[in-house]
């Protein structure tokens, strides 16, 4: 791994460590580390930190949903002109064009059901092109971003072994 | 007639209490310990390796193995130790146990005589010296030192006396050291051996954790392959340490005579294990290599922690130890200090035989956020 490599994996793992620490982690100068996450920006290969929330572990759980959209394609309409419309929606969390029985999978986030169901009513499936949506409710979030929510992962290891 | 009837065995008698026992019961009545005192690794074990463990109970199968260890296994080693240029028949030159310490100890019993010595590259992992005072074996603390970075050396060697062994047991990569051997640095331990017909115990249990080198064993040197046993298993490389299973790799009639042994005391190693370890073998090479990657980055953390703090310490690069001198000249005083004060457990050199004392050792297998806190505990500490 180059040191643009071992960064933004680092970064993946960990966008919080210190670039004093990253140094230290990687043997390269802390000069050099900043540089490249830098650079890293600047090119948009990290678009942005966000952290990991469980959201269960929140006072008040917004609910999320999983939307299925197919569209009818036209001349004049692309998959990216349709994407453009769907990612300015504040609600929408993620979005992907997917291979298989349908077009889009959205995510979707809200305070309540009835905020993500008038969303996708009133605001998704209006869209001329889209001609069909399936909504699904997150019921559970157990893994998120690699990390696993509400699990037991104390050190049952002796402080002490040969 | 004697008012206990169970009296411990003269051999039981000769072996003390391991030397990290009264720093175990320190740290229980502690809480919040961050501990660089585990020899073991903080990963589990890889998914693929446990899912097939489940599977095989599920299957039922839960008999013993054939007394070498499953033929399958037994291949699949042969092949994962062909990187090391090592070339073993899966019949009759491989004996699965359960862990490399079973192995090693029915390697002692089954090569040591009554008064034989075996000489002992020391600071080393505590099982050997009683290892070969349970087998009746004299030994022979061999000590290497921090100027030499904890390699054997012919001169160490022949200021121990050690022309007259045996036997000499090491590991390298080291526990508890990290240091390593390069293939020239074994060719004057293996030349050495060949002079005075001694036979070597290797054990590798550390050879897929080196870093920036390669692994290198003593039994791929000319005329070493005939008098040498080499000791390897999946505890570290798969993070499977409680799952006990370890391998020898020996010339056929030596495995015989392990097996002769091994056959009695334990039939075969863990069912269970083997088959996790079969899954560890055909598809966790990935897992492994992260891992890897994981303790190469703690390992430059901490040796860079310890260099800003002005602590003494040779580049490791192996195993997942450091081993640097000890701020104040009683390593035992600091361990011992360092776990009152800041609650950072860390091991006493000299708990490792002769050459340790003056040192600690610090375990790398430990999350990053756990080292950084003991890094900045220590650091505390010394200030």
């Amino acid at each position: 791994m180059d040191a643009r490599d071992t960064v933004l994996d680092l970064l993946r793992e960990n966008a919080r460590r210190s670039t004093a620490d990253l140094a230290r982690m990687t043997g390269l100068d802390e000069q050099t580390v900043e540089e490249t996450i830098s650079t890293l920006e600047a090119e948009g290969v990290v678009a942005g930190y966000t952290a990991v929330v469980d959201p269960a572990a929140l006072d008040e759980e917004p609910i999320r949903a999983h939307v299925e959209c197919n569209v009818a394609l036209d001349r004049e309409t692309s998959y990216d002109d349709i994407a453009e419309r769907l990612a300015g929606f504040p609600e929408v969390a993620s979005l992907r064009l997917m291979s298989g029985d349908y077009d889009f999978a959205l995510e979707v986030t809200a305070d309540s059901m009835g905020e993500v169901s008038r969303f996708v009513s009133e605001k998704v499936a209006p869209l001329p092109e889209i001609t069909q949506t399936v909504t699904h409710y997150v019921m559970e979030t157990y893994k998120r971003a690699s990390h696993r929510f509400d699990t037991d992962e104390g050190d049952e290891r002796l402080a002490y072994s040969p | 007639m004697s008012d206990q009837p169970l009296q411990p065995s003269d051999r039981v008698r000769s072996v003390p209490e391991s030397g990290i026992r009264r720093f175990f019961e320190l740290a229980a009545e502690m809480d919040d310990v961050v501990s660089l005192g585990v020899g073991e690794p903080d990963f589990a074990t890889p998914y693929r390796a446990r899912e097939a463990a489940i599977d095989s109970l599920q299957r039922g199968r839960t008999s013993y193995t054939a007394n070498k260890g499953m033929t399958e296994l037994r291949e699949r080693i042969a092949e994962h130790v062909s990187r090391y240029d090592l070339a073993y028949d899966p019949d009759e030159e491989i004996i699965v146990t359960a862990g490399a310490s079973e192995a090693i100890d029915a390697a002692f019993r089954a090569l040591v005589d009554p008064g034989d010595t075996v000489a002992i590259a020391e600071p080393s992992y505590v099982s050997y010296e009683p290892g070969v005072r349970f087998a009746g074996g004299e030994p022979l603390a061999v000590e290497t030192r921090a100027e030499d970075e904890f390699v054997l050396t012919r001169e160490r060697l022949e200021r121990a006396g050690a022309s007259e062994a045996e036997l000499l047991v090491y590991c390298y990569p080291n526990n508890p050291t990290g240091a390593t051997m390069s293939k020239a640095e074994l060719r004057a331990v293996a030349a050495f051996c060949r002079e005075h017909d001694i036979a070597v115990l290797a054990d590798e249990i550390y050879a897929a954790l080196t870093y920036g080198t390669e692994h290198a064993s003593i039994a791929t040197l000319p005329g070493m392959r005939e008098r040498t046993v080499v000791f390897n298993g999946f505890s570290k490389t798969y993070a499977m340490t409680g799952l006990r299973l370890g391998y020898a790799l020996a010339p056929a009639h030596v495995i015989e005579s392990i097996n002769r042994i091994h056959q009695y005391t334990m039939l075969s190693a863990p069912t269970t294990a083997q088959h996790a370890a079969i899954e560890a073998l055909d598809s966790c090479a990935s897992d492994v290599e992260e891992m890897h990657t994981q303790y190469d980055r703690r390992r430059n953390f901490v040796l860079a922690r310890l260099a800003e703090m002005g602590i003494d310490c040779f580049e490791a690069t192996g195993a997942f130890y450091v081993f640097p001198e000890s701020p104040w000249p009683d390593a035992s005083e600091f361990a011992e200090a360092l776990l009152e004060a800041e609650q950072v457990a860390v091991v006493p050199g000299d708990a490792f035989g002769t050459g340790g004392e003056g040192h600690l050792r610090l375990s790398y297998a430990t999350g990053m956020d756990d080292l950084r806190t003991a890094m900045d505990r220590l650091e505390r500490f010394l200030a």
